[in-house]
C-alpha cells in the first residue's frame, strides 16, 4: 500500500486572463509563453518539484487544449509518477449534474475526492499567473511551526501600489488579524501573492460550508479566508522577499520578460540549484548569421537570426531575416520577421509572419504625450502584410 | 516501408573509436558530441525512429558510461516503449565472444537479443556518419531486389586519408556490388560505404552462426569482401547530406559544415527531427558587448564577448572581451575574459582562465581534453 502524501498542490489554471487580450484568445493564461522557452505555468510547476511536492492537480477550464497538451503526463517536470504526479482536472459531470468551476474555492471543492486520494495533511493552493521562484517547503515549515490553519504568502509592496492587491494586516507575531481586498487606504503593505497553504481537514470543512451557502462567492479571497478569520482560525502570513511578478496584463508580461535581461533584477534562470523545467522542443541549435547583430537578448533553440536583435526575448524556432530589426520586444515561438520589418516595444504571438517592411510598435521617445504610447501586440497565428503598420497600444487579433 | 514488415535496428556505438582517439578516450564514438547539442548516435537513432523502426539495440563495447547516461530509457527518441523500444547491449560474457573484435563477433555476442525480436529485417548502422537517413525506401528496395545484403553508399570525393579509413564499393550496372575495397590507397570520386546495411533476420542468423563456427570476425573483410560473388549484395545510393567522420580533421570540418544554411536545412529536416537528450537549459543569453557572427549556439550559453564561425554547445560561457574564432566549444566550456581562442576543439567542462591565448590551425585544430583547466 502506498503511504499518504504530506502535501499536495492544487494549481488554479482555468483563468482566461482577459487582460492579455489576443494572447489568450486560444489558450488559458498559464499557457502563455514567457522567458524564451517557458510558459507561465512552468514556474509554479518547477517550484513544486524543486520544493519536493510531487503531486499537483492542475485545475483547467478556459481553453484547456494547449495547456493539457503541454502538461501531458507531467514528464518534463518529473511529474510522471506511479503514485502522484501531475493531473489535469477539468470540470466533469457527476450523477447530480454538470457544473463549471464557479470560483477558485468551488474548483477545489469539486476536486475534494482527488485530494482525498492522497490523504494529505496539507494542501498548497497556487495560481498560474505569476513569475517567481519559491520554496514552498519553507512556507510549509512555517505553517507547521506556527501551528496555523492557513498560511498566506505575502510580499511587502510599495504603499502606492498596495491598493492594487489583497492586503493582509498582521500583528507582531505575524498572525493575520484583518484582510482587505484592494483597499483605497491600505493599512499595511503586505500583499497576498495568491499562494496559500491550508491544513486540509480545515480547508475541506470551509469548502463544504461555502458550497452549501448559496449566497456566498465561491472564492478564496472573498469567502474562505474571511470565513476562517471570522471563526477565529489561525491565519498567518509568510513573508517572501524574492522576485515576484503578476503577468496578468500586457504591460506586466512585457516587463517580466524584460526583467530577465536586466542583471540588476533578481530573477535568475541560470541557477543550477533551482532549475526551471519546461517541455523542450526538438530543434537544432540557434544560428546567428554572418551579418547579424545580437546584444542584450535571450534566444533559444531553432532560431535563425540574420538581422538585428537588441533587448529582446526570442522564443524557439523564430526566424529574423537579414535587414529586420527587433528591439525591446518579445517574439513568441515559430514567428517569422521578414526582411526590412521593424519591431519595437512589441509582443508578437506564436507562429506569426511579420511581412517585409512592416512596422510593429514604436519607441516611447517618439511620442510627445507618453499616454498615447504603449506596447503593440500581435496575437497568435497572424500575418501582418508587407509595409503594414501596427501602432503602439494596438492589439491585433486578425490578419492585417 | 510496408507496415507488416517489422524492422529491427542495430547500432554499433564503438566501431571506428580509434579514428578520433582523443574524443573517444572516455566515451564511445556514439557519444561523441556534435553540432552544438547532439551526440553522434542521435543521427542513426533518430533516422531509425523516423523511419518507423521502433525496436533498436545499441551494441557497446567499452567506455559506454556516457552513452548509457545519454540514452537513458530512450524516452527522447520515443523508444521508452513496452513493445520494442531501446535495448542497450553491453558485451555479454559468452564462451566465445566476450570482448568482441569485429562486427560479426559483436552480433554473435548479442544473438540472444536478436533472436527474441520478431523482426523480419535488420538495419545495421555505425555512428561515424552524420546524416538524416530514411531507411524505409532502403528496406523496400532490399525486399524488391531480393538481395541477401543491401549496402548503403554515397558517391563522394575523398582524400587518400579518408579512403584509407573507409570501405569502397565497385558497383555494376544492375547496382550490384562486385568489388569491395577495404581501406584502399585511392583518392577522388568513389562509392564510399556509409556502414549501413539491411539484411533479413533469417539471412543474418545464418551469417552470424556460420561466421562464428568458422572463426570469422570482420563483416567487411570476411563477408562483404570474401563472399562478394557468393552473396547477392546490392548497393543503395544515398543522395542526402552526410559527413563521414574519419579523423579529428574531418570531425572539425563536419561540424563547421553546419554553419552553412544549405547543409543545415538538409540535415535538420522539419518532419524528420534529430532527437537528443533534454538538458533543461535556459535560453542562451547575449550580454552587453556580445558580438556573434556565423555561429551555432546551444541553449544555456552566456556570451559577453566575440564569437565568430564557431559552434558552442549547451552551457558554454564566453567572458567579457574574449574572442572566439573557428572553434568548437563543447558543453560547459568556460572561456575567461579577454581570452583569444581560435581553431580550438574544447571537450566538456574545459575551463580557460582569463587572458589566455590558444591557437590551433584549420587543418590541425588544437584539442583540449575533458575537464582541463588552463
Amino acid at each position: 500500500m502506498y503511504t499518504k502524501k504530506e502535501c499536495v498542490a492544487m494549481l488554479l489554471a482555468g483563468g482566461q486572463g482577459s487582460r492579455l487580450y489576443a494572447l489568450t484568445h486560444d489558450m488559458a493564461k498559464p499557457a502563455v509563453p514567457y522567458g524564451g522557452k517557458y510558459r507561465i505555468i512552468d514556474f509554479p510547476l518547477s517550484n513544486c518539484v524543486n520544493s519536493g511536492i510531487d503531486t499537483v492537480g492542475v485545475l483547467t477550464q478556459y481553453q484547456p487544449l494547449v495547456l493539457h497538451d503541454y502538461i501531458g503526463n507531467g514528464q518534463p517536470w518529473d511529474l510522471d509518477k506511479q503514485y502522484g504526479g501531475a493531473h489535469c482536472l477539468p470540470p466533469y459531470q457527476t450523477a447530480l449534474g454538470a457544473e463549471w468551476y464557479k470560483g477558485t474555492a468551488n474548483a477545489i471543492y469539486q476536486n475534494i475526492s482527488f485530494v482525498d486520494r492522497y490523504d494529505p495533511e496539507y494542501v498548497v493552493i497556487l495560481s498560474g499567473d505569476h513569475i517567481y521562484k519559491m520554496d514552498y517547503n519553507d512556507m510549509l515549515e512555517h505553517h507547521k511551526a506556527k501551528n496555523a490553519d492557513a498560511t498566506i504568502a505575502v510580499l511587502d509592496v510599495p504603499m502606492e501600489e498596495a491598493s492594487r492587491f489583497g492586503i493582509m494586516i498582521t500583528n507582531d507575531e505575524g498572525d493575520i488579524i484583518d484582510f482587505e481586498e484592494k483597499p483605497k487606504h491600505p493599512r499595511s503593505t503586505l500583499a497576498s501573492m495568491g499562494i496559500y497553504i491550508f491544513t486540509w481537514s480545515k480547508l475541506k470543512k470551509y469548502l463544504i460550508e461555502n458550497e452549501n451557502n448559496e449566497a456566498e462567492d465561491k472564492d478564496f479571497g472573498k469567502a474562505i479566508i474571511p470565513n476562517m478569520m471570522k471563526a477565529g482560525e489561525k491565519l498567518v502570513a509568510y513573508a517572501f522577499d524574492g522576485y515576484w511578478k503578476d503577468v496578468g496584463t500586457l504591460d506586466s508580461l512585457w516587463e517580466a520578460n524584460m526583467d530577465l535581461l536586466n542583471p540588476n533584477i533578481p530573477i535568475d534562470l541560470y541557477d543550477p540549484d533551482w532549475k526551471m523545467y519546461s517541455r523542450n522542443p526538438v530543434l537544432p541549435p540557434q544560428y546567428i548569421g554572418a551579418n547579424a547583430v545580437v546584444e542584450n537578448s535571450m534566444i533559444t533553440d531553432g532560431c535563425d537570426v540574420e538581422g538585428i536583435v537588441d533587448f529582446s526575448v526570442i522564443f524557439e524556432g523564430v526566424k529574423i531575416e537579414a535587414g529586420a530589426t527587433v528591439t525591446d520586444s518579445i517574439i513568441m515561438p515559430g514567428s517569422v520577421i521578414k526582411s526590412g520589418a521593424v519591431v519595437e516595444y512589441a509582443i508578437v504571438g506564436e507562429n506569426c509572419v511579420v511581412g517585409e517592411g512592416a512596422q510593429i510598435g514604436a519607441r516611447p521617445e517618439t511620442f510627445d504625450n507618453r499616454d498615447d504610447w504603449g506596447i503593440a501586440v500581435v496575437g497568435h497565428n497572424i500575418t501582418i502584410s508587407e509595409n503594414a503598420k501596427v501602432l503602439p497600444k494596438q492589439i491585433i487579433s486578425e490578419n492585417v | 516501408m510496408s507496415r507488416n514488415k517489422k524492422v529491427l535496428g542495430l547500432i554499433f556505438s564503438n566501431m571506428h573509436d580509434n579514428t578520433i582517439a582523443d574524443l573517444t578516450k572516455e566515451r564511445t564514438m556514439g557519444s561523441v558530441l556534435f553540432g552544438g547539442r547532439y551526440r553522434l548516435i542521435d543521427f542513426p537513432l533518430s533516422s531509425m525512429v523516423n523511419s518507423g523502426i521502433d525496436e533498436v539495440g545499441v551494441i557497446t563495447k567499452s567506455n559506454y558510461q556516457s552513452l548509457l547516461d545519454h540514452l537513458g530509457s530512450g524516452r527522447e527518441w520515443d523508444l521508452a516503449s513496452k513493445n520494442g523500444g531501446l535495448h542497450l547491449l553491453p558485451p555479454f560474457s559468452h564462451v566465445s565472444s566476450g570482448m568482441y573484435r569485429g562486427r560479426l563477433e559483436a552480433l554473435y555476442g548479442v544473438w540472444d537479443f536478436i533472436k527474441t525480436s520478431d523482426a523480419d529485417y535488420v538495419v545495421l548502422s555505425d555512428c561515424d556518419v552524420v546524416a538524416n537517413v530514411d531507411f524505409s525506401p532502403i528496406v523496400d528496395s532490399h525486399i524488391a531486389s531480393g538481395a541477401d545484403i543491401t549496402a548503403v553508399y554515397a558517391n563522394d570525393v575523398v582524400t587518400v586519408e579518408q579512403a584509407q579509413k573507409a570501405t569502397v564499393f565497385g558497383i555494376n550496372d544492375e547496382g550490384r556490388v562486385v568489388d569491395v575495397l577495404t581501406n584502399p590507397y585511392i583518392s577522388g570520386a568513389c562509392n564510399v560505404s556509409l556502414n549501413m546495411f539491411v539484411l533479413s533476420k533469417e539471412f543474418l542468423k545464418n551469417l552470424v552462426l556460420e561466421a562464428n563456427s568458422h572463426g570469422l570476425v570482420s563483416f567487411e573483410k570476411d563477408i562483404l569482401q570474401a563472399r562478394t560473388h557468393d552473396y547477392k549484395i546490392m548497393a543503395y545510393r544515398f543522395d542526402g547530406y552526410f559527413s563521414k567522420i574519419t579523423s579529428m580533421d574531418t570531425f572539425y570540418k563536419a561540424n563547421m559544415n553546419l554553419l552553412n544554411a544549405e547543409n543545415r536545412n538538409k540535415l535538420f529536416i522539419t518532419n524528420r527531427p534529430i532527437y537528443t537528450k533534454v538538458r533543461d537549459n535556459p535560453p542562451a543569453k547575449f550580454g552587453i558587448g556580445a558580438k556573434v557572427k556565423n555561429s551555432l549556439i546551444g541553449d544555456g550559453c552566456i556570451i559577453e564577448g566575440t564569437v565568430e564561425n564557431s559552434i558552442l554547445f549547451r552551457g558554454v560561457k564566453v567572458g567579457k572581451g574574449a574572442v572566439v574564432k573557428n572553434c568548437i566549444l563543447m558543453q560547459d566550456t568556460h572561456v575567461g575574459a579577454k581570452c583569444e581562442v581560435s581553431c580550438v576543439i574544447s571537450d566538456k567542462n574545459v575551463k580557460i582562465g582569463d587572458m589566455r591565448m590558444l591557437t590551433g590551425s584549420e587543418n590541425y585544430p588544437l584539442y583540449i581534453g575533458k575537464g582541463a583547466e588552463i
